[in-house]
């Protein structure tokens, strides 16, 4: 056998290799001895050691859709905007509507580039008129930093809090309770992509109903001495640790974008089909955005036949083998058992139930366009109050 | 640890000999380098294998990779129950978990193959 992962990793280096390798240069969140003394598999992600699994990726996902589960996200980047002319400054940067955002509310948006690429995706939490926290990829933190930097007013402040600012993401089912269990206040009136602050011990805390997974579920923001604790106590109270892995393989069910694979500087952001993230407004490349005719090729989900999965770079085909498009990502679903993966497609082609090829190096498999979510029963926006 | 019943390949199939049939698997490490296990593709029955020859296909959620068989040999039997089961072969790598027979075989290549203590020690140089 000879092996490598998806990120084109080998697998078979152990994590203390691994770790010795690149520990010279690659980060490591506050939980890493966490996650070593869990034996979890260990790779390099957005310019972090990131835990990719540790007992298993299929367990760790079915425990996220059916339970609850823990994952450490600390690499992640979070900014503070503030002042008179932030909401003007951000309505500019960002491709959803900002001044909408009720303080309490957080929103997903993209930040593109003058020819409608995106520089990243992010999502934008209004702490109070003037006040917005944003989040966004590990991998493109500095250059997001720098980018937003660039396009503000002299008057609005920045201020990139990523060091000091640890997140956990709790997700699933029965993450409402152990949630509950672990703060002081109710969280029971914590609506869908909305945040409050609550207190862990006597830290103040801010807690979001988002997450990447589709489920009922959290993302907290602590200090790094708090995710300490929060990540023993929530497993504890029954959270299974779930890597990057599962992560992956759970909001690939629900169709959501992975930067770098489905978003980048080059894809315009209208191919995306993430319509309800681009308002009809002007921001940075806008032009480019609304312009109907640049909307060539479009995202769409491809469920495969069998169990073998495409990846990313295969070439999707049209029954009679005209190149059409190629694969984001692409992955087996442990929810519906069988291959699913994303991909952009020409226009024209991009019907759902359309029969496609795709092009893998081992040979070709068939599979159809579908819409997204693959996974109909996902419990994210389901009331709070029925799993407390 | 490794069963002392059988031979191991450097690419990680173990393969043992049964009624002069040669059955095959990978071994416990190389199914936990994979991860979870999602597709096998199996070699036809009667394909004739040429030791170290590319034989099928094993695809985890995160990894694929090549089979080869550790020795030569013409398939007589694989292991269906795979085609819906796949995990069998992280749960029960050495027995549940086989992946092919062969027969006709020459059990002089077994010689080039390390055995138990053999391969434990190359998976510690390896690592």
């Amino acid at each position: 056998m000879s092996f490598s992962d998806i990120f084109g990793v080998n697998y078979s280096i152990t994590f203390n290799l691994i770790s010795s390798i690149y520990a010279d240069f690659m980060k490591k969140t506050i939980l890493f001895d966490k996650h070593s003394s869990l034996n979890a598999k260990i790779s390099p992600f957005g310019g972090y050691l990131m835990p990719m699994q540790y007992e298993g990726i299929i367990k760790e996902h079915e425990a996220t859709r059916n339970a609850s589960s823990i994952f450490d996200t600390c690499h992640m980047g979070e900014f503070l905007i503030s002042g008179p002319d932030s909401i003007d400054d951000l309505e500019n940067l960002l491709s959803c509507s900002v001044a909408s955002i009720k303080t309490g509310q957080c929103r997903y948006g993209f930040l593109c580039n003058q020819n409608g690429g995106v520089i990243d995706d992010q999502i934008i939490y209004r702490m109070d008129d003037h006040k917005f926290f944003m989040v966004v990829n590990a991998s493109t933190e500095s250059t997001d930093f720098q980018w937003i930097k660039e396009h503000i007013s002299a008057s609005t402040s920045l201020i990139n809090l990523s060091s000091q600012t640890a997140k956990l993401d709790l997700q699933g089912p029965a993450s409402a309770k152990i949630m509950q269990k672990l703060m002081k206040e109710t969280i029971a009136d914590l609506k869908f992509y909305h945040f409050k602050h609550n207190f862990y011990g006597n830290e103040q805390v801010l807690i979001s109903r988002t997450g990447y997974t589709g489920e009922i579920g959290f993302e907290i923001y602590l200090s790094p001495e708090s995710a300490l604790k929060f990540w023993d106590d929530s497993i504890n109270l029954g959270a299974v640790p779930a890597g990057l892995g599962a992560r992956d393989t759970l909001r690939l069910e629900m169709g959501f974008p992975l930067y770098g694979h489905e978003l980048n500087e080059d894809t315009n952001a209208s191919e995306s089909n993430f319509c309800k993230s681009i308002a009809n407004k002007k921001f940075i490349g806008s032009d480019a955005v609304l312009d109907p005719s640049a909307r060539k090729k479009i995202l769409k989900g491809i469920t495969l036949e069998g169990r073998r999965a495409a990846r990313h770079g295969d070439k999707i085909l049209s029954t009679d083998h005209k190149e059409i498009g190629f694969i984001t990502s692409g992955s087996f679903s442990p929810s519906l058992q069988c291959a699913v993966a994303m991909g952009y497609v020409l226009s024209s082609f991009a019907v759902e139930q359309n029969s496609v090829v795709v092009k893998t190096d081992r040979g070709e498999l068939t599979g159809k366009i579908t819409e997204t979510p693959f996974y109909k029963k996902a419990t994210g926006r389901d009331n709070l109050a029925n799993y407390l | 640890m490794a069963p002392k019943d059988r031979k191991y390949a450097k690419t990680h199939e173990w393969v043992k000999i049964e009624n002069n049939e040669a059955i095959v698997g990978i071994t416990d490490h190389a199914q936990d380098s994979l991860g979870d296990i999602t597709f096998i593709e199996l070699p036809s029955i009667g394909a004739k294998l040429k030791k170290s020859g590319e034989c099928g296909v094993i695809e985890s959620v995160k990894a694929a990779s090549d089979l080869y068989s550790p020795i030569s040999g013409t398939v007589v039997e694989v292991n269906e129950a795979l085609e819906t089961t796949p995990e069998d072969v992280n749960n029960d790598p050495y027995e549940k978990g086989w992946i092919f027979k062969l027969n006709n075989i020459d059990q002089s290549e077994m010689a080039n193959l390390m055995d138990a203590d053999e391969y434990e020690k190359f998976l510690e140089t390896e690592e």
